[in-house]
């Protein structure tokens, strides 16, 4: 097991109270499992990404563990997170194309970033060179800067950049929302190359678009309201998805081939609740159909299959 | 209704403007009313260029774009600018950068009144601005007197189309319109389109996502590098793509129910037939080919 999450809780503070973006989270992510981790904006995603890593100054840890390894990870203590980030832990930032330095030549960043991290580049550079040349990428571009490359480039850079240490857990978070169709592919593919070749052990894949994770991930996450509502075999989760707001979410999807005229899609009704002050028990319970009143304790994440959870009363 | 024919838009690019890059290259296309048409393409590929010389807001470099026969760059002065607007207006992208976060979001109807309806009454106002929130499928009571910020993304592009509504134009550009909003969210905004045209508006609608672009349209333009790859009717460029640039744009596209190495098995399986290609005489044309009713295949772009 690389990744044992457990009851997570981290919290944004802030003027008016804490913001309860991570309410209780508990999974677990196995050797070589490429993990989507999906849902609208304001589910806690990106919030669980960057918990395993770093959190800013607004986060707040408030309960739960995370293991990595069968080791401790100190998410709370910065200072102690130092050694881990990179070397186990490593992270491809959300806007990676804006997080490459346009002063320097990209040679010359990774080579700060690794004597930073106290591995000497001479040792790696080979490796960098080989791996540059898988993900489709010329060797040349170590002496460029980064304005000089398109943005898929600079996110194939970032992709190598950040794994060159060959870390256990990667967080990828929407590492593709910004790029064209064709381009996503190609950087989708290569990350599922990188884990084949045990660069990374496992991944977790933050994005908002269910498509795009189904072609590459092995289970799918989907987060409502700082809540995990369902973890899958990624076919179970597009194909038959137990939750009522993974169903109502994949059923409110246009795929190519569908029209209007074959009959219209709908929408879920309402809008996610604030994490300010969120309701008691099921946080989706004021959208979904299917609510009653037991629905205003917190349904636990059961084991509804083998390898199939859910959290809701009415898959138990 | 709306007419481009030959239109190019080459822009000034580089140090001092010395670099020349055409933006869009040689696009003839119609739009009829009650009709949704796409513009899909890459980043690049021109489509919000179009849409912006469209709206008025850059001109083209040659070409003409007509709206009722009228050469929509011989408008001239003031009043015929707003009389313009009036039956043709835009929804972009960001809704959060439509508003001014110091005023209520409902300040851009008080903005349609004053410029548009001076002469009329509190009351009428109010019942047509009601009307159009509802036709959104907005609960007035929720949106009304709330700024910016109480709103959510999907709310707020939904204002901005009821203001296009009040305006009861003819032609609406959403660019992009959807891209910002969430999965659960998106479709409603996809379906109001779909109501509108039923009532015979006709909408550009300029996309990236091929799936979100065929989900409303009745044809579909594919853009690359400023030129037509190809056009159609929505379910033949869809089902038969002709272009191999749209086949492997296709081939790309996440799906749902088929991963990307069950698509590319079926291809292989079933190689589609060559489509001869139409050959641009110089660099600056780009000639359609017809190769089925009212489908067409554009020059081959390397």
């Amino acid at each position: 097991m690389t990744l044992r999450v457990n009851d997570l809780k981290v919290y944004y503070q802030t003027l008016r109270g804490d913001v309860h973006a991570l309410d209780g989270v508990t999974f677990d992510l196995a050797d070589g499992e490429i993990m989507g981790l999906a849902g609208e904006s304001g589910c806690g995603k990106t919030t669980l990404g960057k918990s395993l890593i770093r959190l800013d100054s607004r986060m707040r840890h408030v309960g739960g563990t995370v293991e990595l390894d069968g080791k401790d990870v100190p998410i709370g203590d910065d200072r102690a997170m130092v050694p881990l980030r990179y070397h186990e832990i490593s992270l491809i930032p959300q806007y990676a194309m804006s997080a490459l330095n346009p002063t320097r030549k990209i040679g010359r960043m990774i080579n700060d970033l690794l004597r930073a991290r106290g591995v000497r580049p001479a040792d790696i550079a080979d490796e960098l060179r080989r791996r540059l040349e898988l993900v489709g990428l010329d060797t040349d571009v170590l002496d460029r800067f980064p304005i000089e490359l398109s943005g898929g480039m600079k996110q194939r850079v970032v992709m190598v950049m950040s794994t060159l240490l060959n870390p256990s857990l990667l967080i990828a978070d929407e590492v593709t929302s910004a790029l064209d169709v064709s381009t996503q592919r190609a950087v989708a593919e290569s990350l599922v190359e990188f884990r084949d070749r045990e660069y990374i052990k496992s991944m977790v894949f933050v994005t908002h678009d269910i498509s795009l994770v189904y072609q590459m991930a092995d289970t799918i996450m989907v987060m409502y309201a700082g809540h995990i509502v369902e973890k899958a075999p990624a076919s179970t989760i597009i194909n038959a998805p137990r939750h009522p707001y993974t169903q109502m979410l994949i059923s409110a999807l246009p795929e190519v081939g569908t029209t209007t005229e074959q009959g219209r899609l709908e929408g879920i009704p309402g809008t996610p609740p604030g994490l300010l002050n969120p309701p008691t028990g099921c946080r989706f319970k004021e959208r979904c159909p299917l609510a009653f009143e037991k629905c205003n304790e917190r349904p636990p994440l059961v084991e509804i299959e083998p390898g199939h959870l859910a959290a809701c009363w009415k898959t138990g | 209704m709306l007419e481009l024919s030959h239109v190019h838009k080459v822009y000034r690019v580089g140090a001092f403007g010395g670099g020349r890059l055409r933006a869009v290259r040689d696009v003839s296309l119609k739009v009829e009313a009650g009709e949704v048409v796409s513009l899909i393409g890459e980043s690049g590929s021109g489509k919000s260029t179009i849409g912006k010389m469209v709206l008025g807001l850059f001109r083209p470099t040659s070409g003409t774009i007509a709206f009722d026969g009228t050469d929509i760059t011989t408008i001239r002065g003031h009043n015929a600018r707003k009389a313009y607007y009036r039956r043709v207006q835009g929804v972009f992208q960001d809704p959060f950068s439509s508003f001014n976060p110091i005023f209520k979001a409902d300040r851009v109807f008080e903005m349609i009144r004053s410029s548009y309806f001076p002469g009329i009454s509190d009351a009428d106002w109010r019942e047509r601005v009601l009307k159009a929130v509802g036709t959104v499928r907005l609960d007035p009571e929720n949106v009304l007197g709330k700024y910016p910020h109480q709103l959510s993304g999907g709310q707020l592009q939904r204002l901005l189309i009821a203001r296009a509504l009040l305006l009861d134009v003819d032609l609406l550009v959403a660019d992009e319109v959807i891209s910002m909003l969430d999965a659960s969210t998106r479709i409603d905004v996809l379906n109001l389109l779909a109501d509108l045209k039923e009532r015979g508006m006709a909408i550009l609608f300029v996309t990236h996502d091929l799936s979100l672009g065929n989900y409303v349209s009745d044809r579909s333009v594919i853009l690359r590098k400023g030129a037509i790859a190809e056009m159609g009717p929505t379910v033949r460029v869809f089902e038969n793509p002709l272009h191999p640039y749209s086949r492997h744009l296709l081939s790309c596209v996440p799906q749902l129910h088929r991963t990307w190495a069950e698509v590319d098995a079926e291809l292989e399986a079933n190689p589609p037939e060559d489509v001869e290609l139409p050959v641009a005489s110089d660099d600056v044309s780009a000639p359609l080919l017809e190769a089925e009713e009212g489908h067409f295949v554009g020059i081959d772009q390397g």
